[in-house]
Formats: structure tokens, sequence, C-alpha cells
């Protein structure tokens, strides 16, 4: 479904990586793995589109990207925590979810807060939650918003033992129904299986 | 067309969230506006003659106040990077961005414009025809300022570069919209100007979004 190959990043006169490859089938996830500095989250922002690369190609459903299709099944997490701090939990989830166009009613939202365990958390502003739970607020998009390829860009930092055994949940379900993720961390991810790729 | 509505609702219930950022703009206008007449003193012909350039000055410099925040926040804490990988069009999410900064800082200051303009001894049909010349004019201030605050966004020092950048684009707005009430005091008629402004308005309403959209996009490289 993801075929990506020869893809090159520079930034300014030094080469981060040069014909990078690899392809992604149904179920299939990858390990980003590399030095801090080697490029990791370049190559995570040059996938999803953010940035043009240098040289390669990456094509979804042999059709190459950015595109609208790509973007619809795409889902990226990055570094930013990317949720509205004067807002609640519960509004940050279902305004990003109407700035997608997808309708979702307080029942899903409130469901999904739950499984990331911010059960009585979801009327208090975020300013207030830890970085931790700040982070979860961002995880629980993963289950709002419908996609088939997860890029999560360091999704472990700042979590607990338990939201770290819980996500690898989620992506171990996600991809057994399925879907695909492409992942970046420094630890050992409580995942089964996986393509590893070294920058 | 729902992204768009979503895009407003949520920027208003920010704004709703942390008043002071769009009560400054708005308190700004009223108090430029108002230092004038007491700076000038009671004469009623000189203040008639310089209000509308007054109105319309004040109200460029109160929108260019909240310029600078109507990306910078969504940049600093990757709410942007989302919009630009959301399945909406852009080009509506960004849109929905610059209504709603209109309607937070546009729509105040024409609602305030006539109890101001009593201050200038503006008779009521003048006063009509500033109304309805900034009603027009404050979206197209809105819309080119966009353009801008796109374009400066995550500069150091963006704020200055952003007005330097903005004010010139905003001479024809100010001309005309500042024409409009004058020719109608001298008894010329207003409409040819407001017309100019409705046609300018409507070229930035197609336009601006699109371009503010390609300066997001390399904003975010």
């Amino acid at each position: 479904m993801l075929n990506v190959s020869g893809l090159a990043c520079s930034r300014g006169e030094r080469r981060l990586f040069a014909d990078v490859g690899f392809s992604l089938a149904a179920g299939e996830w990858l390990h980003v793995q590399g030095e801090n500095g080697a490029g990791k989250t370049s190559l995570m922002r040059l996938l999803v589109g953010l940035s043009p690369a240098d040289a390669g190609e990456i094509r979804w459903r042999d059709e190459p990207t950015p595109s609208p299709e790509f973007r619809r099944e795409l889902i990226y997490l990055g570094h930013h925590a990317a949720v509205k701090e004067d807002l609640t939990p519960l509004e940050n989830l279902r305004l990003a979810a109407a700035l997608d166009g997808i309708a979702l009613d307080e029942r899903a939202s409130l469901a999904a807060l739950i499984r990331l365990g911010l059960r009585g958390r979801e009327d208090l502003p975020v300013c207030v939650l830890s970085a931790g739970q700040k982070r979860r607020v961002l995880l629980a998009r993963l289950l709002t918003r419908p996609a088939l390829l997860w890029v999560l860009d360091e999704a472990f930092n700042a979590l607990d033992a338990p939201a770290v055994k819980l996500l690898g949940e989620l992506i171990a379900e996600h991809l057994s129904a399925g879907g695909m993720a492409i992942l970046t961390s420094h630890q050992a991810l409580p995942v089964p299986g996986g393509k590893a790729l070294v920058l | 067309m729902n992204a768009l509505l979503a895009t407003v609702r949520r920027d208003l219930l920010l704004a709703l969230r942390r008043k002071s950022e769009v009560l400054t703009a708005v308190f700004f206008f009223v108090i430029v506006t108002s230092l004038f007449p007491l700076g000038i003193g009671p004469e009623p012909v000189l203040l008639k003659k310089i209000a509308p350039g007054i109105l319309w000055v004040a109200a460029l410099l109160a929108t260019l106040l909240g310029l600078p925040r109507l990306f910078a926040a969504d940049h600093v804490d990757g709410t942007l990077e989302q919009m630009v990988l959301s399945p909406s069009p852009l080009g509506l999410l960004v849109a929905g961005k610059i209504l709603a900064h209109w309607l937070l800082c546009g729509l105040p200051l024409v609602l305030l414009a006539p109890v101001l303009g009593l201050q200038f001894d503006l008779d009521a049909s003048a006063l009509v025809i500033l109304t309805l010349a900034l009603l027009l004019g404050t979206p197209l201030l809105s819309l080119i300022g966009a353009i801008g605050a796109a374009l400066t966004l995550g500069v150091r020092g963006g704020g200055v570069l952003l007005a330097l950048l903005v004010l010139p684009l905003y001479i024809p707005a100010l001309i005309f919209g500042a024409g409009a009430v004058e020719a109608h005091i001298a008894g010329l008629g207003a409409g040819g100007h407001l017309s100019l402004l409705a046609a300018m308005l409507a070229l930035a309403v197609f336009f601006a979004p699109w371009a503010t959209t390609a300066a997001l996009r390399i904003a975010l490289e």
C-alpha cells in the first residue's frame, strides 16, 4: 500500500539521509531508528507531506502523495501537543474531529478519553493537566479519527508504564484490523513484529 | 463548509476563554479615536474634516494589533500542522480563521464606529456611510493581513516585519474607505468609493485564502 523509494533529505549543507526505501502492506509496521539528529522526524515529515523531499518517491495505493485521498487515510502525531490549552479534552477532541470534517458525538469522544485513562478529566482545561495527560488527549484522536496509516513520532514520550502498554495495545489492535503504522522511538516498543529502518 | 464553520466556532471559543486579547484591539481603537478630539479641541469644522481619515487609520492599526496572533498560537502548539494534514481543504480552514478574526477584530470596530464618529461632529448620514465603508473595508483588512501573518509566521521580530509588509497594502482600502465619507460630506455621493471597496473585497475573498494557504505551507516546511 505504501511504497517509498530513493528518498533523500538534506538540511542546509548537511545530507541527513539518502536512498531510503521501504514498503508497508496491511498489518505491517515500521520502526524508524537512529541517533539524535539522524533525521527521524525529518523522515516522518517527508512521509506525511509536510515538507518536500530532495529526491525519491512516496506512493500510496500506487498513487503519488501527498493527495487528499492520502490525507484522509493518514493520521500523524508529532512532537507537538497539538491540543488547545484553554479548551477541555472533550472540546479538543470534538473540535479536532469537526475540523477534519468528521461527525463525532459526545458519547464516542468520552469513550475514547476513558479508554485513554482520562475519566474525570474530560471537563478540565488542558492547561491544568500533566504532560503525560496532554499526550493522552492527543492519542485519543487515534480512536476517534478513522485512518489506515498511523505515523507516530516519539509517541511514547512522557507516557507512564500503563500508558505505554495501552498505546502498544492500541497499535496492535490497529495492525490486526489491517492498519499500518510507522513509529519512531529510542526504546524497545511493546508491539510484536515489525520491520526496522535504521537511519 | 462544515470545516469552515467548525474553525470559526473553535476560534470564537478560544477567544471567549482568553478575552483580553480581543478586547485590547477594541480598546485601542476607542482610545486612539478619542485622543484626537481631546488633543485638537472643540473645532467642529476641523474635526469633521479629519474624522474619516482618523477613524480609518485607527481601524487599520487596531486590525494590525491582532494579526501576529492569527496563526502564531496554532503554529507553536502544532495545531497548524494538523490543519495542513487534515482531510478538509486547508483553504477552507484558513478562510474560517480569517472570518473568525474579522468577527473578533473587525466587526466590533464597525459597530463602534458610529458612536465614536459622534465625537467628530459627523451627522447621521455621514455616520451611515462611515459604517458601510468599514463594513466593506474591515474584512478586506483581515484578508490582506492574513497573507502577511502567514508570510511572517515563525520569523523573529515578525510583528514589525508584518506591519511593514501589510500597511502599504492597506493604502487602497484607506483611500477609498476614508474617501467615501469625505465624498459624501462634500456632497459628491459615496457610491463610487463603496463600489470600489466592494470590488476589492470580492477580489480578496477569492485570492487571499489561497495566497495565505500557500504561505502557510512554506512556513511549515
